[in-house]
């Protein structure tokens, strides 16, 4: 028994490591299809990661070990997160120990990491970058810890696992605060994977990058390690949306058997193809906020998902 | 029968002079609309005075000894302001101010605003009563940026956006009230918002709705009484509109809106049964009383003047409604009645003086005496019936008020009488200078009709000396009513 | 009282639902700073008032709402809309951004009236069922956020959107909270409603005509010296 759910866990970390790089493909190739430009294969981040990890890598003369070890930390941190987040099933041996705080916590040592690591080697760009990725982090991560208090008031728990048994428990009630945390939420997503109203994934222009200008200086298999936490990234906060808002298809506690855990990954699947398209037409509907904005983008998160607490007071179902 | 009349017959007048209102008769006719709604109106007053209260389509209208006195009181003031403005007017076009299109405009929002007063006054309904005085607003915002100055537009602008915000308060509150009545009445048919059916069963009404309630019409009626600190449209709708307009908003309008906030009053203290309503109406008409007098002091322009006038006599009867009791109420309505003449008769005359000046800036306005001795006289012996002084009306209902506040509240006196000193010591010293003084304005191209002027403030004199039996057996029975 | 609110859960569901979209709505139009886009959302008001008005309608049985769910689609989805980007349109002012207090500034201010509102209509829990409180709440934070917007604006057409959208707040109180008042009394709203918007649009060409622009910050010499 004990073994098949360090299976379920070992393979859903696989799994997720597999396909974050599909689903970063995917809503490029979205973007590209509504913006009527020729679209790259899905499969294009597989082929950059062949290709970073097949090259030498040139380090600055000035780089410190942290520097260096900066890359594997953060795709570490990233599978630890793939681990917690219940993607597939809530009977993770795993996400017993962690709960939501501990995600938020994981998330910041990546933040804290990457921005270290772009200061480190003393370029004007690592630390512009540095600093504005902190700054964009600073205010991200109160309005996602509201947006997980929100869901923890509904089903008392800021565990996920137990955040997801507890929404399967009552699936005919749609709280009206949900409304409000997801609209929160999205707006977390898009500023903490570098998205468009907030930072441009594909372009380099000084003046308005923010994460790429700290990956400047990596090469080759830093950089793939780099980019490849980054798509896992994006499928963890993906995940989090899908465990606090639709968590349908997920298997639940108690139930076994290589039938349900089909079922959830063909829902998993689904739910990805449909998150990510529709990430791609809020990418290609909005345009790029300047960077003095983004503060004010994030505040409207925060009291976003505020409201949704106080909305949950006075209109909670129960 | 009389009841319909009172309210179609302004109704036919705004059709009748929608469309011949650019003609040379169109203020004849309009005198004469004027004319048959005060006779039915006055027809309407002496069957209530004899036969008592009158319910009528399907409990749809009601009229009682309170709002029969106030029809009659519009009715009276809408005929003066009336005859008033056919020579005003005249001279506002002989001075280019004006085109026949916009006179027609005039005549026609001047009927429909007394419909929609009447209407205000007579249903029983207070949704209808909303929908009532909404109305009354849309039809003087295009009558007070008539001359379309940028005074104007700019005073029209503040005056729709502030009365429209406030007056959604109000139905806030009429909707929080239609919640309580639910309760009680069933929300079958449109029982429900029936003021006498809501009047029968205010003790089972909850109180707490309905105290949240009149917060809300409070405010939002409250608004277009003037009461501070929602106050800052009036004078400046005043002051920008013509004069006519002018002399019924404040004379009329005012009281129409107090009105509703009175016979909400009464609903709620009877519902929640502690002073609440009567204590807010005492802090704001209070407060009102007292900024306007300090206001009053820094005007230059005429019309602005009496504007600020006005909320400080608002402000005076709706804290005399306060207090409550057979005698301040008694004197809150004959405050009511003489305020309406004096006011409207001193808008008259400080119209034509600024037509004479060529100005509405009181620094301009000099040795009306000399000019039109009748002018002059009516604008001294208005302001000194405004102040108070002994022989008007004026005087004994602020009298009345004042004993029953040293009586009831002694806290309040030196309040109310620091407000009447400040008014007095600033009107006066404004007013002495313009009717005497030395010889600058120039005599009016058409004589003015100042008949109006003299009879309102012969009434207001003799309110003063003598008031009939009949007159003060009403005000009795609608204090009374009004508990 | 169970007559009174005979509303089954997934009903009450449905309707909180709304009512929290009516309010992200009210925010969103705060935050937005396009002419355009306000109406848009106002539309979108409009269509949320209409449906929770049919939701109320056929959960309780009474007739009237649909009419009055119709009047609404009619008024508010389709015409005042339609109206009002005509009039921008004739007015040159589509693209009108304006600049205003900072936004979280605002959006701080609107938090606060919200938990005002909420606050006010708490006593009224106490003694009706938990539907109805909710409601009034929200319609109560409806109006004053529409308020905030009329206050925070500076231009003439965005404030009467504000206004506009206070009364659907209005609105949705008398529908959710009370079934709807009269329906009578409905119909003379909605036609101060439609005439109120009549008179303004006329106003708004006074206004250019005289200020040669719509930016109400023309509009402050009348006042204490």
């Amino acid at each position: 028994m004990r073994g098949i759910t360090f299976i379920r866990q070992f393979g859903e970390v696989i799994l997720a490591i597999a396909i974050a790089p599909l689903f970063a493909g995917w809503i490029a190739q979205c973007r590209a299809w509504m913006q009527s430009r020729s679209a790259p294969l899905v499969t294009q981040p597989y082929r950059m990661l062949r290709k970073l990890f097949s090259k030498d890598a040139a380090l600055a003369e000035t780089a410190s070990p942290l520097f260096r070890i900066t890359p594997y930390v953060l795709f570490g941190t990233m599978v630890l997160a793939a681990a917690i987040i219940p993607s597939l099933a809530t009977d993770l041996p795993f996400a017993r120990a962690a709960d939501a705080i501990a995600l938020i916590g994981l998330f910041a040592t990546a933040r804290v990491f990457l921005s270290l690591a772009a200061m480190d080697i003393g370029t004007g760009f690592g630390s512009m970058g540095a600093r504005r990725e902190m700054m964009i982090g600073f205010l991200a991560e109160p309005a996602l810890l509201m947006v997980l208090f929100n869901a923890s008031l509904l089903y008392g728990s800021t565990a996920l696992p137990s955040l997801v048994d507890g929404y399967r428990a009552h699936p005919t009630i749609i709280d009206p605060s949900v409304i409000f945390a997801a609209v929160a939420f999205v707006m977390v997503l898009l500023a903490e994977n570098a998205r468009i109203p907030i930072d441009n994934p594909a372009t380099h222009l000084e003046l308005t990058m923010i994460h790429e200008a700290m990956l400047l200086e990596y090469s080759a298999r830093h950089l793939a390690l780099v980019e490849w936490a980054s798509y896992l990234k994006l499928f963890n906060y993906a995940c989090i949306g899908f465990a606090l808002f639709v968590p349908w298809g997920i298997a639940i506690h108690g139930s076994d058997g290589g039938g349900v855990l089909a079922l959830s990954i063909v829902a998993l699947l689904g739910k990805l193809v449909v998150a990510g398209s529709a990430l791609a037409l809020i990418e290609t509907l909005s345009a790029k906020l300047r960077i003095f904005r983004a503060p004010e983008f994030l505040a409207m998160a925060f009291l976003l998902a505020v409201l949704g607490l106080l909305v949950h007071l006075l209109l909670g179902v129960r | 029968m009389e009841l319909l009349a009172v309210l179609s017959l302004p109704l036919l007048g705004f059709f009748l002079l929608a469309l011949f209102g650019a003609r040379r008769v169109a203020p004849e006719l309009n005198i004469s609309i004027s004319l048959a709604t005060f006779i039915a109106a006055s027809l309407l007053a002496v069957r209530v005075a004899r036969h008592g209260p009158i319910l009528v389509l399907h409990d749809q209208f009601f009229v009682d000894a309170f709002n029969v006195f106030l029809v009659a009181l519009t009715a009276f003031v809408g005929l003066t302001t009336a005859i008033f403005s056919r020579p005003y007017m005249r001279i506002e076009e002989l001075h280019g101010r004006l085109t026949p299109r916009r006179l027609r405009l005039y005549h026609a929002m001047y009927q429909l605003f007394m419909a929609a007063m009447f209407l205000a006054l007579l249903t029983n309904n207070m949704g209808l009563l909303w929908v009532a005085m909404e109305a009354a607003t849309l039809s003087t915002v295009l009558l007070v940026s008539l001359y379309r100055t940028r005074a104007s537009l700019e005073a029209a602008w503040k005056y729709f956006i502030l009365c429209g915000v406030g007056i959604a308060q109000a139905l806030f509150g009429t909707i929080l009230l239609y919640f309580a009545a639910e309760k009680a009445l069933g929300s079958e048919g449109m029982t429900a918002l029936l003021w006498t059916h809501l009047n029968a069963v205010k003790g089972q009404l909850e109180p707490r709705v309905l105290g949240l309630a009149f917060v809300f019409l409070l405010v939002g009626y409250g608004t277009k009484v003037g009461l501070a600190p929602l106050h800052n449209w009036l004078p400046d709708a005043h002051a920008e509109g013509p004069t006519p307009v002018s002399a019924v908003l404040s004379g009329l309008l005012l009281n129409v809106a107090l009105y509703a906030v009175i016979r909400c009053k009464v609903l709620v203290e009877g519902s929640i049964g502690v002073a609440l309503p009567s204590r807010m109406l005492m802090g704001f008409g209070l407060l009102s009383a007292v900024l306007a007098s300090f206001f009053l002091w820094r005007q230059r322009d005429i019309k602005r003047l009496f504007g600020y006038s006005s909320i400080e006599h608002m402000g005076i009867i709706t804290f005399a409604f306060g207090l409550g009791g057979p005698i301040a109420n008694f004197a809150a309505l004959l405050h009511m009645t003489v305020h309406s003449l004096t006011k409207s008769s001193i808008f008259f005359t400080a119209g034509h003086a600024s037509q004479a000046s060529g100005t509405q800036q009181m620094d301009g306005i000099r040795g009306l005496l000399g000019t039109s001795p009748t002018i002059g006289w009516g604008l001294m012996l208005g302001s000194l019936a405004i102040l108070g002084m002994p022989p008007f009306g004026v005087f004994s209902s602020e009298f009345l008020i004042l004993t029953t506040a040293m009586r009831e509240h002694p806290g309040t006196t030196p309040l109310l009488l620091i407000a009447l000193g400040v008014a007095f010591a600033a009107i006066f010293s404004r007013v002495q200078p313009m009717v005497f003084g030395d010889k600058e304005a120039q005599p009016l191209p058409h004589s003015p009709a100042l008949v109006p002027v003299f009879v309102h403030l012969a009434l207001v004199l003799m309110l003063g000396i003598y008031m009939p039996p009949a007159l003060a057996e009403w005000y009795r029975v609608a204090a009374r009513l009004i508990g | 009282m169970h007559l009174l609110h005979p509303f089954t859960v997934p009903v009450i569901n449905v309707l909180n639902l709304l009512a929290a979209c009516l309010l992200l709505l009210s925010f969103a139009m705060l935050s937005r700073r396009r002419t355009q886009r306000l109406i848009t959302l106002f539309a979108w008001q409009g269509g949320i008032l209409c449906l929770s008005t049919s939701l109320v309608a056929y959960s309780s049985g009474l007739h009237e709402l649909y009419y009055s769910a119709a009047l609404t689609l009619l008024l508010k989805v389709i015409t005042l809309p339609l109206i009002l980007r005509r009039l921008i349109y004739r007015l040159g002012a589509e693209w009108d951004s304006e600049t205003m207090v900072n936004i979280p500034v605002t959006m701080l201010a609107g938090l606060m009236l919200v938990i005002f509102a909420f606050g006010l209509a708490q006593p009224i829990s106490m003694m009706a069922t938990t539907i109805t409180r909710n409601m009034l709440g929200i319609a109560l934070a409806v109006i004053l956020l529409s308020f905030l917007m009329m206050i925070t604006r500076r231009k003439a057409v965005t404030q009467v959107i504000g206004f506009l959208a206070m009364e659907n707040g209005l609105f949705f109180a008398a529908t959710s909270a009370t079934y709807g008042m009269p329906m009578v009394i409905e119909l003379g709203i909605a036609l101060d409603v439609l005439v109120g918007v009549f008179i303004l649009g006329l106003f708004f060409f006074q206004i250019r005509e005289q200020f040669e622009s719509l930016d109400l910050r023309n509009m402050e010499n009348l006042k204490e010296e």
